[in-house]
């Protein structure tokens, strides 16, 4: 394997590794100072015993978010040296505010809320964890304001290939960023809330601190049901704003290869890519591909075949992309050349296609289990099976989650920055040895970390909360 | 508004925040990284060692933000700087990040399992977690002073070794020595007892070495950077290194006038100083070739645009202000020492 695709496998083992605790931190933030807010309102010693319950489970997950976001920051220099030199004016001072305005906020709180309860009043304690919640979702929105700004580069000008910031609000007001932001904290607190409802299931069928897990168990069940309706909803208004920014992965989702008007939507339909065509097309629906992507039966859906040569044109007029040009020169004077054809400019179909059903697929079963966890919020303890298939189901939004950001960021390809900047003219020029290294060294430590943490997560869990009553003790 | 300062005095106020950054990065991690690597050497029991751990609990994490902004802040004002450096030091920077993971992992798992033996690997990782970025920190930062082996192209040609020469090693050693006596006094400042005159003791131990390789490490300079150009050429700048000396000598009398607190900010201060020693030192350049000095990379070849510039400039004035307002809140909520009862408390690590 070549340095690029290499950087890219380390890039996208760490991404998505990261996103393992990221999206339980911006959902159950929220609910955890929901549940405090509640305590101090009322008063209900109960509520504070779940803050502080959920709230171990938070901080076991919290820690290795914070540490796993440092190497991506970090890989944007040592992998992707020529890509941050070209945007750094926008990219970079993007994260550079991120970490201003939210990571202290965000790290700060969570210190006065973890080590605090006995330091600061009730109403301090609560707006700490109102400001962990509020920071950690801030942070998302800025560094998918960065994302976004690479999947939609708006308010700025290129110039021998580098990005210079023209108009900072619109990059910030960039309106691909704001869909996808929305789409991904929707679906981040989705999965806080079924990770809520799996826990406190199995403990009611056990019958374990009934009352305590019935109210995590209500708040949790409307939370959820409430996501899950919104979600598709909001899903489909991204997917409009992915086709008028990237028609080529709507197309790559949809396997939709030549340009058609009133083009129908197939129910079976599964892309034979080396040919460039589908192998079979069953069960039409007729204009529902041009309905939901234009909202008009008659529009016309453009095709993979067309779409990649008019982005590679719009392309090389932008920059004067020369094929023969090295995309880097190593140490050694070795030259990296990946010449791009035209029709090549289109993203991998199969990855982006299959993501996308199987997001949609599970954001179905979702609503179903939403819908039948609500109907059931007041005796899910006297229905073991449900119970038993909402603890099965905690796994499942974490799948759906990172199978849409396959379809995001597969789907934006061959591009690191769309029609402007290649993904491979992006890389470092660091030989693929060290790369390779660095990646085992990603795997083997990630992968003991990330089983020690569920590990902790799962035992912590169904430990259950402390004795009420209880004041101190060392675990 | 884009035009209120130009973009050579933009350049230059984000050259001085950007060291100005660093230096507070050492300063607040400073204190974990030093008392982390003195882990196995001032705690005999598992309540000594909890007690240090938790004398770091509310604060690593925060810190550690710092890091996160300094390398923002690369990115976002020297993108190429940031390109070429990180990419430089691929192998010390990949493992400073593992040593950070492992770091902020043993903080939160090893008090999670009541077992002696899982503690005592996490232990092994705390000392590692914090000795190996104080160790590489300071390789990081001699290479940058020294020149780092980049091509016309700002590519490196050098290999892991090459930052590991006599200078690079000096300014490793320098760096875990000097977070190593900075913990210790903050040690002394937030434990009781015994482990309070340990943390004492030790920085008073360490202090001889520590001034003994500082002066070393200003004579390597002399010979291995060009740093002293400028300080030559603009003798007032020589203030600096004089500071620098001063809060040295200042950390020992306090020391010893027992005024603890001020013996902390005597350590601050010299961490300070000798940030902005180097950094101003390299200016104009931001990024010392080794190979030829046209190779370097300069303050304005790496900077980015007035209008990021500017719009950086705001929000650092706007929020740097209220971030630290909140940080010194938080650092006098916990002000109190941490004590063999404040671990019964279930929050406490």
């Amino acid at each position: 394997m070549d340095v690029v695709m290499l950087s890219r496998l380390q890039f996208a083992v760490t991404v998505f590794f990261h996103f393992i605790f990221v999206p339980l931190t911006l959902g159950l933030s929220v609910l955890l100072a929901v549940m405090e807010t509640l305590y101090v309102r009322s008063g209900n010693e109960q509520y504070k015993r779940m803050a502080k319950f959920w709230g171990k489970l938070f901080l076991i997950n919290f820690a290795l978010g914070v540490v796993t976001g440092i190497s991506l920051e970090f890989q944007f220099g040592t992998n992707w040296a020529n890509y941050s030199k070209g945007v750094g004016d926008i990219f970079g001072s993007i994260l550079a505010i991120e970490a201003t305005l939210a990571f202290f906020l965000e790290s700060t709180f969570i210190a006065v809320w973890h080590f605090g309860w006995d330091k600061v009043s009730k109403k301090v304690h609560c707006f700490a964890i109102w400001a962990v919640a509020f920071a950690s979702n801030l942070s998302a929105l800025w560094i998918i304001i960065a994302n976004g700004w690479m999947q939609n580069p708006v308010g700025s000008e290129f110039v021998n290939g580098k990005a210079v910031l023209i108009d900072f609000w619109t990059v910030i007001s960039n309106p691909f960023a704001w869909s996808q932001y929305a789409h991904t904290i929707l679906g981040a607190w989705l999965l806080a809330g079924f990770f809520v409802l799996g826990i406190s299931a199995l403990h009611l069928v056990r019958n374990n601190e009934k009352d305590f897990f019935d109210r995590s168990f209500k708040l949790a069940a409307t939370w959820t049901l409430i996501l899950a309706v919104a979600l598709p909803l909001q899903g489909h208004s991204h997917g409009v704003t992915v086709t008028k920014y990237q028609p080529a992965k709507l197309a790559a989702m949809e396997s939709h290869w030549e340009s058609t008007k009133s083009a129908p939507l197939y129910l079976l339909v599964f892309p034979d890519e080396k040919n460039r065509r589908n192998y079979f097309e069953a069960l039409p629906v007729p204009g529902m591909l041009s309905f939901l992507a234009y909202g008009d039966t008659q529009a016309e859906v453009a095709g993979l075949n067309q779409i990649g040569a008019s982005d590679f044109a719009e392309f090389a007029a932008k920059t004067g992309y020369k094929a023969d040009a090295p995309v880097v020169v190593m140490a050694d004077g070795e030259k990296i050349i990946r010449p791009l054809k035209p029709e090549d400019a289109i993203p991998p179909v199969l990855p982006t296609f299959l993501s996308f059903r199987l997001m949609i697929g599970l954001a179905a079963v979702f609503f179903v289990l939403a819908v039948v966890a609500w109907l059931r919020r007041k005796d899910i303890g006297e229905h073991p099976k449900i119970a038993r298939a909402l603890a099965w189901a905690i796994p499942l939004p974490y799948i759906c989650l990172m199978a849409g950001w396959t379809v995001a960021e597969v789907g934006r390809q061959p591009w690191i920055v769309n029609k402007t900047m290649l993904t491979v003219q992006g890389i470092s020029a660091v030989p693929a040895s060290s790369v390779a290294l660095s990646l085992a060294a990603f795997i083997v430590v990630y992968g003991c970390l990330g089983v020690l943490d569920i590990w902790l997560l799962r035992k912590y869990a169904m430990r259950g909360p402390e004795p009420a009553g209880h004041v101190a003790g060392v675990a | 508004m884009t035009d209120i300062l130009s973009h050579e005095l933009l350049q230059i106020i984000w050259f001085l925040l950007w060291g100005l950054l660093w230096a507070i990065y050492f300063i607040l991690d400073g204190f974990d990284l030093g008392m982390g690597t003195l882990l196995p050497f001032l705690a005999g029991t598992d309540d000594e060692r909890r007690i240090m751990y938790n004398a770091a609990g509310p604060y690593w994490d925060g810190n550690e933000v710092w890091l996160i902004t300094a390398g923002g802040v690369t990115f976002a004002a020297f993108p190429t700087a940031y390109a070429v450096l990180f990419s430089a030091l691929y192998a010390p920077l990949l493992i400073l990040l593992f040593a950070l993971i492992f770091r902020a992992v043993s903080f939160e798992f090893r008090n999670k399992i009541n077992d002696p033996q899982w503690k005592k690997v996490w232990d092994v990782f705390q000392f590692l977690g914090n000795f190996v970025p104080a160790l590489l920190l300071g390789v990081a930062f001699a290479g940058l002073f020294q020149g780092i082996p980049i091509n016309e192209n700002g590519v490196y040609t050098g290999n892991l070794l090459s930052l590991l020469n006599i200078y690079g090693l000096l300014g490793g050693i320098f760096f875990v020595v000097m977070f190593a006596v900075h913990g210790a006094l903050w040690l002394n400042l937030k434990s009781e007892g015994i482990l309070r005159s340990r943390a004492e003791a030790c920085a008073h131990k360490l202090w001889l070495p520590l001034a003994g390789i500082a002066v070393a490490f200003l004579v390597a300079t002399a010979f291995y950077t060009p740093l002293y150009s400028i300080y030559l050429k603009t003798p007032v700048l020589g203030i600096i290194p004089l500071l620098a000396v001063i809060m040295l000598f200042s950390i020992r009398i306090m020391l010893q006038a027992g005024k603890h607190i001020s013996a902390f900010a005597s350590s601050a201060g010299f961490m300070l100083c000798v940030t902005l020693f180097g950094v101003i030192g390299m200016f104009p350049n931001i990024v010392f070739s080794s190979i030829k000095p046209e190779y370097s990379i300069t303050v304005t070849e790496a900077s980015s645009s007035q209008l990021t510039l500017t719009i950086m400039l705001c929000v650092a004035l706007i929020c740097v202000p209220v971030v630290l307002i909140y940080q010194s809140w938080v650092y006098k909520l916990f002000a109190e020492r941490v004590t063999e009862k404040s671990l019964q408390s279930d929050h406490a690590y």
